[in-house]
């Protein structure tokens, strides 16, 4: 649900990071708030546990210029990844224009990353979103992890799990080192920002 | 749903808002939606105060009540109070979309931050009302006779 402050001339954004628990959402995020300028950023910030989990979510406000004489400014949320957190990772969906969602290459997650993908489509679906309408783009995480000894599945079997049906844009990236994170964001925002320009000629177009 | 906000309406928005202000002595008032953004924000609010994560965190906050009311039978808790040493935050629902935040300090008492909030929910929701209301598509519509 963009906010559109016509007053102001800016819009509102927001998108959300999906994916399994320790896929990488949070990393993708701090990544972001450590490389940007501090007059283009909010606080980052975190309601976690002890053990590095997200308990509830985690929260940057970023502002990327202008588009057409309007000021674009994305909240970047995350959710947690843990199964039983479904209820907390509705209540972020709430008013979602775009998602991340972070697939972890570990061979281990391979499971978790599917039940996870299936579970935003339920979830989105609840709110009368369709996951094949809403932009949507797909980071395939921790491939700095090749060439290691933990076991991690190759891109073409991640693409052919995650992403053969939706056929969404989709990076491969290391968000501990920073790979591919701003190329996710700003495809991601590219999305958003075409679907609510969309939206915006739409709404012209009505109230004429 | 997108939501408008024409100039109009946000003059109204801050008139209420600067009326708040002014006749219950707190220090900033916000209105938010319940996805966490921002709609209005007045007031001198202290620097270190980031208004969008605050946004965001009390939308959340809301979010986490609504369970912990719907557990007890409730529908929903429409309103939330934290008392802290000399900031404290008064949260109200207005209508199903919108939260406004107050923040006070010992200038005021919570009797009359109650009271003026009172007055002025029925007047925002008034103006919030025209901005949210849903334009029904008559294809989706389920209750559509024909």
């Amino acid at each position: 649900m963009p906010f559109i402050n016509f007053s102001k001339d800016e819009i509102q954004c927001k998108i959300v990071y999906y994916g399994a628990g320790f896929c990488g959402k949070t990393t993708n995020l701090q990544y972001i708030f450590g490389q940007t300028k501090e007059e283009t950023k909010g606080k980052m910030v975190s309601i976690d546990t002890k053990g590095d989990r997200t308990l509830f979510f985690d929260f940057l406000s970023l502002n990327l210029g202008k588009i057409r004489g309007f000021d674009i400014r994305v909240q970047l949320y995350t959710v947690p990844g843990q199964v039983h957190y479904d209820a907390t990772r509705k209540l972020v969906l709430k008013g979602v224009d775009g998602v991340v969602f972070v697939g972890d290459s570990l061979k281990v997650q391979r499971k978790k990353n599917i039940e996870s993908l299936i579970n935003l489509a339920k979830n989105l679906a609840e709110k009368g979103i369709s996951v094949r309408a809403i932009p949507l783009v797909i980071q395939y995480n921790k491939r700095d992890l090749d060439g290691t000894d933990s076991e991690i599945l190759p891109v073409e079997t991640l693409e052919k799990d995650l992403n053969s049906m939706l056929k969404v844009p989709s990076f491969s990236a290391s968000a501990l080192k920073g790979t591919g994170v701003f190329e996710t964001l700003r495809e991601i925002s590219k999305l958003v920002v075409k679907d609510v320009s969309r939206k915006i000629m739409l709404l012209d177009k009505q109230s004429r | 749903m997108n939501i408008v906000i024409t100039k109009e309406d946000l003059e109204k928005i801050n008139f209420c808002l600067n009326k708040m202000i002014s006749s219950s002595l707190a220090h900033s008032v916000l209105l938010i939606d319940r996805s966490g953004q921002l709609i209005a924000h007045h007031g001198n609010t202290p620097e270190e105060i980031d208004v969008l994560s605050l946004s965001a965190l009390t939308a959340a906050n809301f979010g986490a009540t609504a369970e912990i009311a719907r557990m007890l039978g409730e529908e929903e808790f429409s309103l939330l109070f934290h008392k802290g040493k000399s900031e404290n935050v008064y949260f109200s629902a207005i209508g199903e979309h919108v939260i406004m935040v107050t923040l006070f300090d010992d200038q005021t008492s919570l009797g009359l931050i109650r009271l003026q909030i009172n007055k002025i929910i029925d007047e925002l929701s008034k103006i919030l009302s025209s901005i949210f209301k849903e334009k029904t598509n008559p294809i989706n519509d389920p209750f559509r006779l024909s």
